[in-house]
C-alpha cells in the first residue's frame, strides 16, 4: 500500500479504533504551563506546580469519569506526575481504560511575509521525543496547526505549509508507536460566515489528506481533530442543526472513511454550546463512516475551574460539575443528549477569546 | 463549500445517486468506430453504421434487461441513433429509467519524455459539446483517463497531468448539467503483485481526489469509475476474489471521500464471470463502504452476446439471452448475491485483456 506499515500498525490501529468508541471522548488537559497560567489567573489559582497536579488530580479521579473517557490529552509535566498517594497518573488513567496522551508540538511562529499566519513548530527531535513519551506510557499525541479566515487567509503558502507539518508530525508518531490526532484548527476570528467557514475547511481538509497520503501515513492509525463549521464570531449565530448539517458535509467530502474517529476541537464555544452541536450531529441521518466524538479542553473544564476555584474543600463539587459535562458529551456522541446539563451560567458561558493564542 | 454553485446542483446529485442504486449498473456502450471495429472484426461483422446500430438496439431493447441498467454510456453517434421502427434510443431509455450517457474525451496523447506515458485531450469546446449532449438527452459523461505501472511509472507526471485534466473536465461538465464520471484507470498490464496495484491506486486516487477539491467539483455530484486492485496481468499470479476485494475496498477507504455516491468499477481485461465474481466478493466484504459498489462494463456485458450475435439476425434472441444473463449476474453482484450460476454463455471465462490496449 502506499501506508507506511510499521511495527506498530496493529497497535495503531486498534488505539485510534478504541478512542473512537461511541459513548467516549477525549479530555483535552493538555495546557501548556503559559495557558494553565491564564486560566488559573481568572480564578485566583497560583501558578505552581503543585496547584497544576492538584487540578489534574481533582479530573483524573473524578468518580464516574472515566466511562466517558477514551483518552486524555497530557502536557509533558503532567506525564511524569503522580496522585498524591503517589500513583503515576498514566497508571492511574490506563487502568481505568483513559489512554494517555501527549501534546508534542511547540507552538505557532509567524510566517513572514503573510499577514499574521503561523506555522507550527517541533519536528526537530520528536521522533526521540515520541519514544520517550512511549517509554513514559503515551500511546497518542496532539499537533495543533493553526489557520484563520480573512481577506486574502488562509493562504496557499500557510495551508501547504501547515498540512505539511502535520503530515511529517503523524508519520514520525506513528514510526513511534503513537496514534497522531491531525488538528488543523481553522479559528472562529472573523465576520465570515458559514458558508465561507465550510469552504475554507473543505479546502484546508482536503490539503491535509494529500498531504498525509505524500507522506505515507496510515489513515486507520490516525485521527482527526477539526473545528466545526460555524459562523465567524463576529457573525450572527446559527441553529445547532445548520452547524451539524455543514460540518459533516463538510467531512464527507474530505476525510476518507478509513479515518476511524473524528474528534471535534470546542474552540471558543461555550461547554452547552460544544456539547449541543455534537449531538446535533450525531442526531444527523446521513451516513457517517467514522465516530464523531469530542476532544474537548474548555468545553470541558469551564465550569469544573470555577466551582474548584483552587481550594480542596471544593474538590467533590468541582469533581460532580466535571463529570456531568462528561456524560453530558458522552451523550451528545450518541445523539441522546437532552440539553442544560448543569443549570450553571458557566456552562452557557462563551470561551471566545480573540486571536486565541494557547 | 469549496465547490462551486451550479444550477444543475440538485439534478447532478439526484443522477449521480440513481445511477449507484443498489442492483443497478452501468452498460458501457461507448466504443468508438474504430473500437467497435476490433470487435466486429473478431465475429467478421462489417464495421458500418447499421451493424452499429443493429448491435446496440440488440443490447438496449433486451427484454428485462435494463431493469438492472441505471445508466448506459454512449459515442456520439449512438446518442442520436433511432431503432428500426424510429424510435430515439434515448427514449428507449428514458422509458426505462435508464439516463443515457455520452463518452466525451478525444483520446490520448503521449506525454513527450515519459517512457509511453499518456494524457487525454478533449477539453476544448468541451463545454459547448456538454451543452448539446445534455439537449440531446445525456444526464452523464464519461472521460477515460489512463496509467501504466513500471519500473518509473506512473511518473508524477503523468499522475498530475491525468488528475488535473479529470479535474477540468469534471467541473465543465458540472457547469452544464452532466454527471461526470472520474476515469483513472491503472492498466493491469506488468508483472507487479497485488501489492504494488494498491499502492499506486491509492496514490493516483488520493492525487485526483485532491485536483477535484482544487477545482471545486461538487463530489457528491460526481461517479468514480477505477479499475479494481489486482496482480499484473503478467505477474503469474492469481489471487482469490476475497483478496482482491479486499484490496479494492481498502485502497477506496483510503481515498474516497464519503461523499462521492457510488463507485462503478471498469472490468479491464477481466472475463465476464470474472468482472462478476469480483464486484460480488467486493459487496459481500464487511467493513466500511459509504459508497455503492457497481458495475460500468463494456467487455465484460458484452462478450457472449457478441459472439451469440455473430452480426446475424437470426442469432439476434439468443445474444439477447446471454446479455440478459451477464446483467442479471452483475445486477446480484452489486448486492453480494451472484450465486455463480449465471448461465455462462461463450466466451464468458474468457480473458479480455489486450496488452496495452487503447480504446
Amino acid at each position: 500500500m502506499s501506508a507506511f506499515v510499521g511495527k506498530y500498525a496493529d497497535e495503531l490501529i486498534k488505539t485510534a479504533k478504541y478512542i473512537a468508541t461511541p459513548g467516549k471522548g477525549i479530555l483535552a488537559a493538555d495546557e501548556s504551563t503559559g495557558t494553565i497560567g491564564k486560566r488559573f489567573a481568572s480564578i485566583n489559582v497560583e501558578n505552581v506546580e503543585s496547584n497544576r497536579q492538584a487540578l489534574r488530580e481533582l479530573l483524573f479521579t473524578s468518580p464516574g469519569a472515566f466511562p466517558c473517557l477514551s483518552g486524555v490529552i497530557l502536557f509533558e509535566e503532567t506525564l511524569y506526575q503522580k496522585t498524591s498517594d503517589g500513583k503515576p497518573f498514566v497508571d492511574l488513567l490506563m487502568e481505568n481504560g483513559v489512554i494517555p496522551g501527549i501534546k508534542v508540538d511547540k507552538g505557532v511562529v509567524d510566517l513572514a511575509g503573510t499577514n499574521g499566519e503561523t506555522t507550527t513548530q517541533g519536528l526537530d527531535s520528536l521522533g526521540a521525543r515520541c519514544q520517550e513519551y512511549y517509554k513514559a506510557g503515551a500511546r497518542f499525541a496532539k499537533w495543533r496547526a493553526v489557520l484563520k479566515i480573512g481577506a486574502t487567509e488562509p493562504s496557499e503558502l500557510s495551508i501547504q505549509e501547515n498540512a505539511k507539518g502535520l503530515a511529517r508530525y503523524a508519520i514520525i508518531c506513528q514510526e513511534n508507536g503513537l496514534v497522531p490526532i491531525v488538528e488543523p484548527e481553522v479559528l472562529t476570528d472573523g465576520s465570515h460566515d458559514i458558508k465561507k467557514c465550510a469552504a475554507v475547511t473543505e479546502t484546508v481538509l482536503a490539503a491535509v489528506y494529500k498531504a498525509l497520503n505524500d507522506h505515507h501515513v496510515l489513515l486507520e492509525g490516525t485521527l482527526l481533530k477539526p473545528n466545526m463549521v460555524t459562523p465567524g464570531s463576529d457573525s450572527p449565530k446559527v441553529a445547532a442543526e445548520v452547524i451539524a448539517e455543514y460540518t459533516v458535509t463538510a467531512l464527507r467530502r474530505t476525510v476518507p472513511p478509513a479515518v476511524p474517529g473524528i474528534v471535534f476541537l470546542s474552540g471558543g464555544q461555550s461547554e452547552e454550546e460544544a456539547t449541543l452541536n455534537l449531538n446535533a450531529m450525531n442526531k444527523l441521518d446521513v451516513l457517517k463512516p467514522w465516530t464523531l466524538t469530542f476532544s474537548f479542553g474548555r468545553a470541558l473544564q469551564q465550569s469544573t475551574l470555577k466551582a474548584w476555584a483552587g481550594k480542596t474543600e471544593n474538590v467533590a463539587k468541582a469533581q460532580a460539575t466535571f463529570l456531568i459535562r462528561c456524560k453530558g458529551n458522552s451523550d451528545a456522541t450518541l445523539g441522546k443528549y437532552t440539553g442544560g446539563a448543569s443549570g450553571d451560567s458557566a456552562a452557557s458561558e462563551s470561551l471566545y477569546e480573540k486571536g486565541y493564542k494557547y | 463549500m469549496s465547490c462551486f454553485k451550479s444550477k444543475f446542483a440538485d439534478e447532478l446529485i439526484a443522477n449521480a445517486a440513481y445511477i449507484g442504486t443498489p442492483g443497478k449498473g452501468i452498460l458501457a456502450a461507448d466504443e468508438s468506430t474504430g473500437t467497435i471495429g476490433k470487435r466486429f472484426a473478431s465475429i467478421n461483422v462489417e464495421n458500418v453504421e447499421s451493424n452499429r446500430r443493429a448491435l446496440r438496439e440488440l443490447l438496449f431493447t433486451t427484454p428485462g434487461a435494463l431493469q438492472y441498467i441505471s445508466g448506459i454510456i454512449l459515442f456520439e453517434e449512438t446518442l442520436y441513433q433511432k431503432t428500426a421502427s424510429g424510435k430515439p434510443f434515448v427514449d428507449v431509455m428514458k422509458e426505462a429509467g435508464v439516463l443515457p450517457g455520452i463518452k466525451v474525451d478525444k483520446g490520448t496523447v503521449e506525454l513527450a519524455g515519459t517512457n509511453g506515458e499518456t494524457t487525454t485531450i478533449g477539453l476544448d469546446g468541451l463545454g459547448d459539446r456538454c451543452k448539446k449532449y445534455y439537449e440531446a438527452g445525456a444526464r452523464f459523461a464519461k472521460w477515460r483517463a489512463v496509467l501504466k505501472i513500471g519500473d518509473n511509472e506512473p511518473s508524477e507526471l503523468a499522475i498530475h497531468e491525468n488528475a488535473y485534466g479529470l479535474a477540468r473536465y469534471a467541473v465543465i461538465c458540472q457547469e452544464n448539467g452532466l454527471v461526470p464520471i472520474v476515469e483513472p484507470e491503472i492498466l493491469v498490464d506488468g508483472s507487479h503483485d497485488i501489492e504494488q496495484c494498491a499502492y499506486v491506486t491509492e496514490r493516483v486516487l488520493a492525487v485526483c481526489y485532491k485536483a477535484l477539491s482544487d477545482h471545486h467539483v461538487i463530489l457528491e455530484g460526481t461517479l468514480l469509475k477505477p479499475n479494481m486492485v489486482t496482480p499484473g496481468s503478467d505477474s503469474g499470479s492469481k489471487v482469490k476474489p476475497e483478496v482482491i476485494a479486499e484490496h479494492t475496498v481498502r485502497a477506496l477507504q483510503r481515498t474516497v471521500p464519503a461523499a462521492v455516491p457510488a463507485v462503478v468499477f471498469l472490468s479491464g481485461g477481466q472475463s465476464e464471470e470474472e468482472a462478476t465474481v469480483n464486484l460480488n466478493a467486493i459487496n459481500q466484504l464487511k467493513g466500511k463502504k459509504p459508497w455503492s459498489l457497481t458495475f460500468s462494463y463494456g467487455r465484460a456485458l458484452q462478450q457472449s452476446t457478441l459472439k451469440a450475435w455473430g452480426g446475424k439476425e437470426e442469432n439476434f434472441e439468443k445474444a439477447q439471452k446471454a446479455f440478459l444473463a451477464r446483467a442479471k449476474a452483475n445486477s446480484e453482484a452489486t448486492l453480494g448475491g451472484y450465486k455463480g450460476d449465471a448461465q455462462l454463455g461463450e466466451g464468458a471465462s474468457e480473458s479480455l485483456h489486450v496488452k496495452d490496449y487503447k480504446y
